[in-house]
């Protein structure tokens, strides 16, 4: 019997919650957000949902919390006194309250008889051997049945990118030096504040290679384990936020250019969309994959979900570094200011 | 090809936007984007007559049976609605100065038409799909690169109004979200048709009526129903002319149709209105976003302000068409999509040229510009009256139907109202009017503004007048559409 343990990380989660709204101090909330979902990811494991316990954790507790804390040092970090308005409040009750009416009349958790058990599920997972032999049924359901929903979900990772770099500024190289360029100026030769501490660059030496081989790891084993191109990109994209943590901007972007990412995260979804396309040249429908392989529609489909997982790893690892880079650079270049207007005095 | 439109439908600007990210090329990438606006005009155009010489169309993506994969369906609404974003797409993108009133220092320009070109592949995806899940996602596209565009507005307050937007917006779509979930809990599918097959029997699931309230909700704070508009006139008054004029004309009219297609596809009519009672609530709603959002107007001081509070009034008319539950209801709602998008389109276009020259929106600043720039603001003056309603406009015809509506069913009240509200359109169009003719210009030596710019908004201003004039095409279209959305949904 596992409830008892989903009722404590329940209990948990509420304590996090509540702990979150509390704080004044934006930069501690932003790591108890950071438990918030690694506490969401554990249930989402005891629920047995590992691909989205994994995501969630990738995403969630990685990853945003980095974004959060480059957004934090570009402004204040702490949260100013504000009266507490009720009409708010009570939003958020009446939310809540209808979202428990709702339960009311929900299956029991579990239930093997809920609609949701009963009606396309059981077809994924009969065809998830005989038509992919791929054992992994969410990475077919994702990739494959509702694979145009990806497609989206890799554009809007685009989108949410591009709209990143219109608002905080361009790449442009050398045609418009300003707020523009606050990439192209970030950091150069600065000495970070990790430049210090031994410790952070010999272990950033040693992990950030593992933590590659590990995104890997699941970018292609995500066909038979959690994993698939979501992850993995997060999993890259941390690697090479480590390494421009710890070694600075313009480290980082000897090793990975702006230019270079703005165009893999453009190339990650037209590998996506291409695939679709290559379908629809050979007489199947938008996304079909089991067109790509002249004699076997499984290996089409292994082919397909193959191509388009990479798209989504590839968007996925440049878009997290070029918002890093934007938010990053954007404080390399406040930090800068004073200096600047220093030397234009001189 | 032709059996893949649909599909091209989409991969057209959904494609384009990457290779605009990857191009990087000012001039290369604005060709692209107007190519692909026209574009998707014609594979729209061509669905439409696809879908009304016959059944609707099915696409199955992936090629897996709905409801195991995803599918387009493009019924005689749906072709319609594609048409309208399209067209407006189209006349927009082509407009001689798109970047203009935008904060965007050189280098830059790419990843603006990217995420024009996103915008209206989120769109158009969410118009065309067939499953609830899609809308989401393709809403998600179109959401997040209308923030930033809206944010690119070059007064100092365009990012905050982008960013209350992307609070509310999010809010809207978690909702939205929610509604979808619980709707899939109780009936274990995402495809719509499936989904309202699903749901005659659980008519008295608690867990659907939550989902009904919170998609209704969710969807109406996307379409700013009044009292949830209070994003949509800093958002309009501060982004960039010629965005105000693509998101005005196009994004409300999309959710409008989302909001159409839950009502009548998913929840079937009486459910909506006979169990869960919607009309009660937005009627009311309706007649107050057309009395308060009107009378918002006449106080603007300015004209982006003006037009933006002007369209809060105008989805008041489209709701309460909705409400009507009829056919000449329903015809009023759909045909006020198609002309209110031409003529705020237009007039948008046209504050787009106003400020070209002179660099401001600000009534103030408009003073006397009627004699140095008489075509634009002719072209203002026009869409103006199309906005009132007057009779040999589009406005005249979406009205027409309303009060129609209201006649049939013996609702004097609401007749008199329309018509009351019109008249609160008056006082706002003919402030403008002041100002633009009878006030001593502040610069006199202002030019008229370049064709490139004159054109489009032209297009969009003479389509009010020519619709207006034949009425067969767009009133037409609307009332077969909503014939076959009562048919099928009772």
């Amino acid at each position: 019997m596992t409830f008892p343990i989903e009722a404590i990380v329940f209990l948990f989660l509420l304590a996090t919650a509540l702990a979150v709204t509390h704080l004044r101090d934006l930069f501690a909330a932003a790591m108890v957000f950071g438990v918030f979902s690694l506490l969401s990811a554990g249930l989402f494991t005891l629920m047995d949902a590992v691909d989205v316990a994994f995501t969630e954790a990738a995403v969630g507790a990685g990853i945003s919390t980095v974004l959060i804390l480059s957004t934090l040092a570009l402004t204040d970090p702490r949260e100013h006194q504000q009266p507490v308005r009720f009409a708010p409040v009570a939003v958020v009750l009446l939310v809540g309250a209808a979202l428990v009416y709702g339960t009311l009349d929900m299956p029991y958790y579990g239930d093997p008889t809920a609609p949701i058990h009963k009606h396309v599920a059981p077809e994924y997972i009969e065809g998830a051997m005989t038509d992919f032999g791929i054992p992994n049924i969410v990475t077919n359901v994702l990739a494959s049945y509702r694979g145009y929903d990806t497609l989206g979900e890799t554009t809007v990772v685009l989108t949410a990118t591009v709209g990143v770099m219109l608002l905080l500024g361009g790449l442009g190289g050398a045609r418009h030096r300003g707020d523009a360029e606050v990439v192209e100026a970030a950091g150069d030769e600065e000495p970070t504040p990790m430049d210090r501490v031994q410790v952070a660059r010999v272990s950033t030496t040693v992990l950030a290679p593992l933590i590659m081989l590990f995104g890997l790891y699941v970018q292609f084993h995500g066909d038979f384990g959690p994993g698939g191109g979501f992850q993995a990109g997060v999993i890259f994209a941390s690697a090479l936020i480590l390494h421009g943590i710890v070694f600075g901007l313009s480290s980082l972007k000897r090793v990975v250019s702006p230019r270079f990412l703005e165009i893999g995260l453009a190339a990650g979804v037209l590998i996506y969309a291409g695939t679709g396309v290559a379908s629809l040249f050979r007489d199947g429908t938008f996304l079909d994959y089991a067109v790509l392989d002249h004699h076997s529609a499984q290996h089409g489909r292994h082919l397909g979900i193959l191509l388009v997982e990479a798209g989504v790893g590839i968007t996925v690892t440049c878009a997290m570094v070029l918002i890093f880079f934007f938010f990053a650079g954007r404080r390399a270049a406040k930090s800068e200011e004073p200096g600047d207007r220093d030397r234009r005095v001189a | 090809m032709t059996l893949h439109l649909p599909a091209i439908a989409i991969l057209l600007p959904l494609l384009s936007a990457p290779i605009c990210v990857a191009v990087r090329h000012a001039l290369v990438t604005r060709l692209l984007t107007v190519a692909v606006g026209w574009g998707s005009l014609a594979v729209s155009g061509e669905l439409l007559r696809q879908a009304l010489s016959g059944a609707p169309i099915h696409y199955e993506l992936g090629g897996f049976a709905p409801p195991l994969g995803i599918e387009y369906v493009i019924d005689t609404t749906t072709g319609y609605v594609l048409v309208i974003v399209s067209t407006i797409a189209a006349v927009v993108f082509s407009f001689g100065a798109t970047t203009r009133g935008a904060a965007l220092p050189a280098g830059r320009e790419h990843l603006y038409y990217g995420a024009m070109l996103l915008c209206l592949a989120g769109l158009l995806g969410m118009t065309i799909t067939g499953d609830a899940f899609n809308v989401f996602v393709f809403l998600e596209i179109s959401s997040l690169s209308s923030y930033a565009l809206i944010g690119l507005g070059q007064d100092r307050r365009a990012p905050v109004a982008a960013f209350s937007y992307l609070i509310m917006g999010t809010i809207g779509g978690t909702f939205f979200l929610l509604g979808i979930g619980f709707l899939y809990q109780a009936t274990g599918t995402l495809n719509m048709a499936d989904m309202a097959e699903r749901l005659a029997s659980l008519h008295r699931s608690r867990t659907v009526h939550v989902a009904f309230g919170f998609l209704t909700v969710g969807l109406s704070l996307k379409l700013a129903v009044f009292p949830l508009h209070q994003w949509l006139p800093n958002a309009y008054a501060r982004a960039p002319a010629v965005i105000s004029a693509f998101l005005s004309a196009t994004a409300t009219k999309v959710m409008y149709y989302v909001l159409v297609r839950m009502i009548f596809t998913i929840f079937g009519a009486t459910f909506v209105f006979g169990k869960m009672g919607m009309d009660m609530a937005l009627v009311p709603l309706s007649l107050g976003a057309m009395f308060v959002g009107s009378l918002a107007a006449i106080f603007q001081t300015d004209l982006k302000r003006l037009l933006a509070y002007s369209s809060v009034a105008q989805i008041g008319y489209m709701t309460l068409g909705l409400s009507f539950n009829s056919v000449n209801g329903l015809t009023g709602g759909l045909a006020h999509l198609f002309n209110h998008a031409l003529m705020k389109g237009g007039l948008f276009l046209a504050v787009a040229c106003l400020v070209y020259r002179v660099g401001s929106s600000r009534l103030d600043d408009l003073a006397g510009l009627g004699k140095c720039m008489p075509i634009t603001s002719a072209a203002f003056v026009t869409g103006g009256l199309a906005l009132i309603g007057v009779p040999a406009t589009v406005g005249f015809i979406s009205k027409w139907y309303l009060v129609l509506a209201a006649l049939e069913t013996g609702q004097y009240l609401f007749a008199g109202l329309i018509l009351l509200s019109s008249l609160l359109a008056v006082a706002y169009v003919l402030r403008v009017v002041e100002v633009l003719y009878f006030k001593a210009p502040k610069s006199p030596d202002v030019r008229e503004a370049p064709v490139s710019l004159l054109l489009p908004t032209w297009i969009l201003i003479g389509a009010t007048v020519v619709f207006g004039l034949r009425t067969e095409l767009t009133a037409g279209l609307a009332r077969s559409a909503a014939m076959q959305l009562l048919g099928a949904g009772s």
